[in-house]
């Protein structure tokens, strides 16, 4: 879904949604100790975005794994993809490989990686680079597929050699799907680091926070903020990507695929 | 190239990596990577003892009955509202944002409201229904304005409209969809066990790092790789069942489009 | 006036799934040092074929071309093409202006750039430089692709069907840009088409190709002077002569080598 809804409708709706929350914790109509309204719980997010130092350490945390994770992922991907996608040979052995590794969620090496690496960054940051790895890797490769061959044949007329095409033409034509490679990665990355801050005792992130909030003091005002602000992290970093693509790549036309 | 060979280039490549990497983990002697031989041995013990019924049913079944929860809901929710330009106008953002949270960190509220013990269904419904939802939206969306005039035209009953045009027409974005809440139902399956439940893979899971077995550990990862290739794999065929009157699309495509 | 083009006993064989097809065979022909010359053939006859063999890009299965004496193998340094879908042959993601520099890569910057400007001045396009491509009308695609081409300065250019997907006016109009340009620039231009009015107006020498697999029936001087115009041209006698007797070759009437002037 790539058009973007109007401005005040969409915001009608999210604010729409935040009354009908609030009038339903304030009647009873939920039980108002667990669902506690809006009108808490974002004064809560604020304070605990502004004035929390613990808080503020754990979302640095998360977000500079996330933000690390997806920057190595482009790192190994675009390239892998380049050279999966310009090499059959390669990609058929690769690909096979890749089909049977790809099943295994990411959450279910956490145990793994938490003996190999411990409860620091790395644990987050190699799972996270783990999950956000295939989408990117993947759209870099069906990028190569649909490249326009007469734009090969245009470059190869005008001299520009094999490793000319690949810099020149495919990676300039791959950029978009990469971008939107990246934007499905976000949302992975950000989730697989929040779920290593879940199950890792010692392992500073948002994660952590909430599930303490939760599960130790009932803290419900502190677990509603954290999801809150994490969902509307997620809804800013989708929002700001499919921006930067219709800005960056107005040439390109906009790309579907499953969300 | 017979489809044959392919299949069986494709099964010798990795039978190559196998041993490729018994030999490396062999040498390597690390703890922490036993080699596939010692995992096989782990798993054919594990797999199919009292582990089966009393962890492998009910944490598949939880997940596979939050998952068919989601996938009825949202389509249903999809085919209501995504004809409507006003609906989803105001609704779709409040979609998006719920997408947006990342659905581990549904667990921690669950745990809080319901309890460590009931949250795996809830956290599995919530979580996976979203994709569903959104790609159904899109697709009854991109029905297309002369299958509308036909419709019209022949004055279709609204039954007939939205069972025999707008669904149908909407059915491969629907797939797509059902395929990213699967595997977002998984991961909410291993995460929701791993940080506490009574039973399933999740929870075995924890309990063999914990104990430090290594092979155990190996195995049930192994399990859940099994799981994903197994349930992605039925969905495809189930898919191509369901689509066969459509031009067909690239099968390596849709097996690796997931999520997570 | 020097050989700038020789084409010798060319022929090529694509091996398909259901058998071998040959879309060109015994192909021989030669292109002087500033000639414009058309090739016109029924559509399919493996025109393509040819253009992308004396390109480079495709290994001929026999027969040599050559490209001021050197043997073509690999694509020639001094060799521009303009093809017929100027929407797929132009990068939507460069700029008017870094489409026409982009193989003039290894020239200084300002060279390119200043080239670049020229070529675009010479179609007409001084002003869309900063533009893409799509946001300009097709036949202003397709000056850009003849622009890009333009700056290479290649001692051949060719062209494949590069007016058959434009307007009857623009075509009218890019056919005056590319006989302006060519007289300006002294540029050899070898050009593709199935149209025989076009081939006419044109070409300074028509070459006929049969049916599939292609060889040339027929090599025709044509007498119509440099300077030619749409409405006078395309009624004088020798044009209309002309036309009727490609379009009698096309047609399989007998083929003939003789060349048509008295």
């Amino acid at each position: 879904m790539s058009g973007a809804p109007r401005v005040p409708a969409s915001l009608v709706g999210l604010v729409g949604l935040f009354a009908i929350w609030e009038v339903a914790s304030r009647t009873d109509l939920v039980p108002a100790y667990y669902l506690r309204p809006p009108s808490v719980v974002f004064p809560r997010l604020l304070e605990l975005v502004f004035a929390d130092a613990n808080f503020q350490r754990a979302l640095v945390a998360t977000l500079s794994a996330t933000v690390l994770a997806l920057v190595i992922a482009v790192l190994v991907a675009v390239p892998a993809g380049l050279l999966l996608g310009s090499v059959p040979a390669v990609r058929h052995g690769v690909m096979t490989l890749v089909e049977f590794l790809r099943p295994i969620p990411s959450v279910a090496l956490i145990p793994l990686a938490l003996l190999t690496f411990g409860t620091g960054p790395d644990t987050k940051v190699t799972l996270a680079v783990y999950g956000a790895l295939w989408p990117i890797l993947f759209n870099t490769m069906y990028a190569l597929d649909e490249i326009d061959p007469l734009h090969v044949e245009t470059a190869r007329a005008f001299g520009t050699g094999r490793l000319g095409v690949l810099t020149r033409v495919a990676l300039p034509h791959a950029a978009p799907f990469v971008l939107t490679g990246i934007r499905l990665s976000f949302a992975i990355a950000m989730g697989v680091a929040v779920s290593v801050e879940l199950l890792a005792g010692g392992s500073v992130g948002i994660g952590q926070v909430v599930l303490e909030a939760g599960s130790g003091g009932f803290d419900m005002d502190t677990v509603l903020a954290g999801t809150v602000l994490a969902g509307l992290i997620g809804y800013g970093a989708n929002a700001g990507l499919e921006l930067l693509q219709r800005k960056a790549f107005a040439w390109s036309t906009p790309r579907g695929g499953a969300r | 190239m017979s489809a044959l060979v392919r299949e069986l280039r494709r099964w010798a490549v990795l039978a190559v990596a196998v041993v490729l990497w018994e030999l490396v983990t062999r040498a390597a002697h690390d703890q922490n990577f036993p080699p596939p031989t010692t995992i096989a041995r782990a798993a054919g013990r594990l797999w199919f003892s009292d582990a089966f019924a009393d962890h492998i049913v009910p944490g598949v079944g939880r997940m596979l009955v939050g998952w068919a929860v989601a996938a009825v809901i949202g389509v249903a929710l999809g085919v209501a509202l995504g004809r409507s330009r006003a609906a989803m106008a105001y609704l779709g953002p409040v979609f998006t944002f719920m997408r947006s949270i990342p659905p581990p960190l549904l667990v921690p509220f669950f745990v809080a409201t319901v309890g460590v013990l009931d949250l795996q269904l809830p956290t599995i419904v919530f979580g996976s229904i979203w994709p569903v939802l959104l790609n159904t939206v899109d697709g009854v969306r991109g029905v297309d304005a002369t299958k509308v005039e036909t419709a019209q035209v022949f004055r279709l009953s609204r039954t007939q409209w939205t069972f025999g045009v707008v669904l149908p027409s909407a059915l491969p974005k629907v797939f797509a969809g059902l395929r990213l809440s699967l595997s977002i139902a998984l991961i909410l399956m291993v995460v929701s066990e791993l940080v506490g439940s009574e039973n399933g893979i999740g929870n075995r899971l924890v309990r063999a790092k914990s104990d430090y077995e290594l092979p155990d550990m190996w195995a049930w990862i192994v399990l859940l790789g099994v799981l994903g290739y197994l349930f992605n794999t039925l969905l495809l065929l189930l898919e191509r069942r369901a689509l066969a009157w459509q031009p067909r699309h690239s099968l390596e495509a849709k097996t690796l489009a997931t999520g997570g | 006036m020097t050989t700038m083009l020789e084409v010798d006993g060319l022929g090529h064989t694509y091996q398909g799934k259901d058998g071998a097809h040959t879309a060109i065979d015994g192909l021989s022909f030669t292109v002087r040092a500033g000639e414009l010359v058309c090739v016109v053939g029924p559509s399919g006859c493996g025109k393509s074929t040819l253009l992308r063999t004396i390109a480079g890009l495709v290994r001929p299965s026999r027969g040599t071309v050559s490209l001021h004496g050197n043997r073509v193998d690999g694509v020639p340094a001094d060799l521009a093409v303009v093809f017929q879908d100027y929407s797929r042959s132009l990068f939507p993601w460069l700029t008017v202006a870094r489409n026409v520099e982009f193989p003039l890569r290894g020239l200084a910057k300002a060279e390119r750039v200043a080239r670049a400007r020229d070529a675009l001045a010479a179609v007409g396009l001084d002003q869309a430089g900063r533009k893409y491509p799509w946001q300009l009308s097709g036949g202003m695609q397709q000056r850009v692709a003849i622009a890009r081409a333009l700056a290479y300065r290649p001692a051949l250019l060719l062209m494949d069907e590069p007016f058959a997907s434009v307007d009857a006016q623009t075509r009218f109009e890019l056919e005056d840009l590319l006989l302006r340009v060519r007289r300006e620039q002294d540029t050899t231009v070898l050009l593709v088409t199935h149209d025989i009015d076009e081939s006419v107006y044109l070409g300074d020498r028509v070459l006929v190709l049969s049916k599939s697999p292609a060889t040339v029936v027929a090599d025709l001087d044509v007498h119509l002077g440099g300077a030619r115009d749409q409405i006078t041209t395309r009624a004088s006698e020798e044009f209309v002569e002309l036309r009727a007797r490609v379009a009698g070759l096309l047609q399989g009437k007998q083929a003939t080598r003789q060349p048509v002037h008295k």
